[in-house]
């Protein structure tokens, strides 16, 4: 009968009224600035600097300076300049490190290039959506003192992903770790068969008795490494875990600081 | 009107104090002015009365609209200016007075300015007639429903006049589809009430009310819409007043994805709030007449109720319906033009005639009781029913669904 569609579809309105009320599953209304829905993972834009401790963010930051992403970047809107003296990094190597790391963010296009391009997972992609700034160009222009955001909070926006590249960072730095000590350990056992046998050889490489060292300084310092170094025959040359701490050190601190 | 026979005889009637006050307050303050100047004091009272009032109804409307609008499509609603988005009204209000009030340099300026205040004027005259409490008619007419809907009719002048001074092509149109749409529909508004005269046999709205007094079997009042003929000349009569307040699903005058705004489109700042009020004041009046004719007026629903003052019954009639028209709006979707034109001119005056002689049957068996009661009833019930049924299958018969076809 005519009216009867008109009639339905006042019911449905009229559930609409009511249910609002009373079911707060109705209402998906998110009131922006006081509730905020949460960012999915994948959410990224604008780059930021990681570093690896919060309370000492310029010391810390995982960036080198090489410029990669300098020039890689679409838009050019990353400037760098390298610092004269280098600092320790997080493995304890000497790097150079940037004294000036800016970024125009009214340039920037979010194309996460230089993340991509990035060779020491320094520079990641952040979840920052409310930029708005009273100042159009010195406020929109960000330093390396606002760029720098501890790795826990690298965490805390992309967890997986950071889980991810810190695994990959571990690996990397154990494996340089265990090379460092190889080539230590070799260095000790030419200098010992160079003292046993007073006829000096010119070129130290690791290369015959490197596998057998690296195994003794395994077994001695930290027993639950990767089986990458298996051999198990060769006699230990004394002067091998003397000198492995040296290297060690800062190289666990750097692990324990994320 | 002589200010102290109208206190004495307020004094001496039934009525409470709370009915009371507002005519006692108005001829108190008119008491202090020499007697050839009463009468004019006691209307401006009058006047200022309903602006101040009506004024206010609006603003608080216009937020009431948007929170229920809201609330249909599962959202809160304006919730920012102050608690709740009280305050709403009054910041809408300071945009609309601070906004540039731009013309048209090819409009026609006396006609562009006069168009709002002449929508305003005849919206506001309306209020004029309609008793809104036992003594509150701020003018008693004999033929008060004539002049009703004369000054509601009037509105239709003034929107064409905005949409020809405008001098913009959406203005026009708009203006002609209001001017289509205002006549065609000023026919069935016409026709649905006119049983109503029949019946009451008067054109006075304080006697149409008296007529509707006292209850059936003590708690059925005996308004006009508890009768077959009432409640379908009620339906003819809410859709034509949707239709003549240009109110979705019938805003086609200000059809925004087809018009832009029609005839509001080159109104800015405060003429256009004023275009707004008008259109609320027309919403208002319409309903006020609603309620008049069909629900009783200001009277009680049930006996013991009627110790609540009869402009609070008047407010709570006035208040339903709008919330009802808010609620159409958020319901249904606009017709198309030739759908409006058919609805009014094959479906709703015929339905409207025929429910003329459903009264004159009505009234003619007024003196049946017993079980020719119920026969008069089925009767009635029957000659609304049968020809709605059969004129809502010819309405859309041939014409929908339509098929297009595509080169």
């Amino acid at each position: 009968m005519l009216g009867s569609g008109l009639l339905q579809g006042l019911k449905v309105t009229a559930k609409n009224i009511a249910g609002s009320f009373h079911d707060p599953e109705r209402l998906v209304t998110v009131e922006y600035p006081e509730q905020k829905t949460k960012l999915p993972e994948n959410y990224r834009n604008f780059p930021f600097l990681v570093s690896e401790n919060a309370t000492d963010p310029m010391g810390t930051l995982r960036c080198v300076a090489c410029q990669i992403c300098e020039k890689e970047c679409p838009p050019q809107c990353i400037y760098i300049e390298k610092s004269k003296d280098k600092k320790p990094d997080a493995a304890g190597k000497m790097q150079v490190y940037p004294a000036v790391f800016d970024i125009d963010t009214s340039v920037c296009m979010s194309c996460q290039i230089c993340v991509e391009v990035c060779p020491f997972e320094a520079i990641k992609m952040d979840q920052v959506f409310e930029i708005a700034t009273t100042d159009r160009f010195n406020a929109l222009l960000l330093d390396r003192n606002q760029l720098a955001k501890p790795n826990s909070y690298y965490h805390q926006i992309h967890p997986t992903e950071a889980a991810e590249v810190d695994g990959r960072l571990l690996a990397e730095r154990k494996a340089a770790e265990e090379k460092a000590k190889a080539a230590a350990a070799a260095a000790a056992a030419k200098a010992a068969a160079a003292a046993a046998a007073p006829k000096p050889v010119a070129t130290p490489t690791a290369t015959a008795g490197a596998p057998g060292a690296v195994a003794a300084t395994v077994s001695v310092a930290k027993p639950a490494t990767p089986p990458a170094a298996a051999p198990v025959s060769a006699t230990p040359p004394a002067a091998a875990p003397a000198a492995s701490p040296a290297q060690n050190a800062p190289a666990s601190d750097g692990k324990a600081a994320p | 009107m002589n200010a102290m026979p109208g206190i004495f005889a307020a004094a001496t009637g039934a009525d409470s104090l709370l009915e009371r006050w507002p005519i006692l307050f108005r001829d108190t303050v008119a008491g202090f002015f020499p007697a050839p100047l009463q009468w004019l004091v006691g209307s401006l009272i009058s006047i200022l009365a309903i602006v101040a009032i009506f004024g206010g109804v609006f603003a608080a409307l216009t937020l009431l609209e948007r929170k229920m609008l809201g609330r249909v499509q599962n959202r809160p609603g304006p919730n920012r200016t102050g608690p709740f988005g009280l305050l709403q009204p009054i910041a809408d209000g300071i945009k609309m007075l601070t906004k540039e009030d731009i013309v048209p340099r090819s409009a026609d300026h006396l006609l562009h300015f006069l168009a709002p205040v002449a929508l305003l004027a005849f919206s506001i005259l309306t209020f004029a007639v309609i008793p809104f409490g036992r003594n509150l008619v701020p003018l008693e007419l004999d033929a008060a429903v004539l002049y009703f809907f004369a000054a509601g009719a009037a509105t239709e002048l003034a929107i064409f006049m905005a949409g020809w001074a405008s001098r913009n092509k959406f203005s026009l149109l708009a203006a002609m589809r209001a001017l289509a749409q205002l006549i065609s529909y000023e026919l069935p508004l016409l026709l649905s009430f006119v049983p109503i005269i029949m019946l009451a046999g008067t054109l006075s709205m304080t006697g149409i009310i008296d007529q509707q007094a006292g209850w059936n079997f003590g708690f059925i009042p005996k308004w006009y819409i508890f009768t077959p003929w009432g409640f379908a000349a009620f339906a003819i009569f809410l859709v034509a007043a949707l239709a003549e307040s240009n109110r979705s699903p019938f805003d086609l005058p200000e059809a925004e994805s087809e018009l832009i705004a029609g005839h509001l489109t080159e109104y800015s700042g405060f003429k256009y709030a004023l275009f707004f009020m008008a259109e609320y004041f027309g919403m208002i009046a319409l309903s006020g007449m609603a309620i008049t004719l069909f629900l009783g007026g200001w009277r009680a629903p049930l006996p013991f109720l009627e110790f609540i003052p009869s402009y609070l019954w008047f407010g709570a009639k006035l208040l339903g319906l709008l919330l009802l028209f808010i609620w159409i709006r958020g319901t249904f979707p606009r017709l198309r033009m030739d759908q409006l034109t058919r609805l009014a001119w094959k479906f709703l005056v015929p339905l409207a005639l025929f429910n003329l002689g459903t009264a004159a049957f009505w009234s003619l068996t007024s003196g049946w009781s017993g079980p020719l009661q119920l026969a008069r009833w089925g009767v009635a019930i029957a000659l609304v029913v049968v020809p709605f049924v059969l004129l809502g299958r010819g309405l859309s018969r041939g014409v929908a669904p339509r098929t297009y076809r595509f080169a």
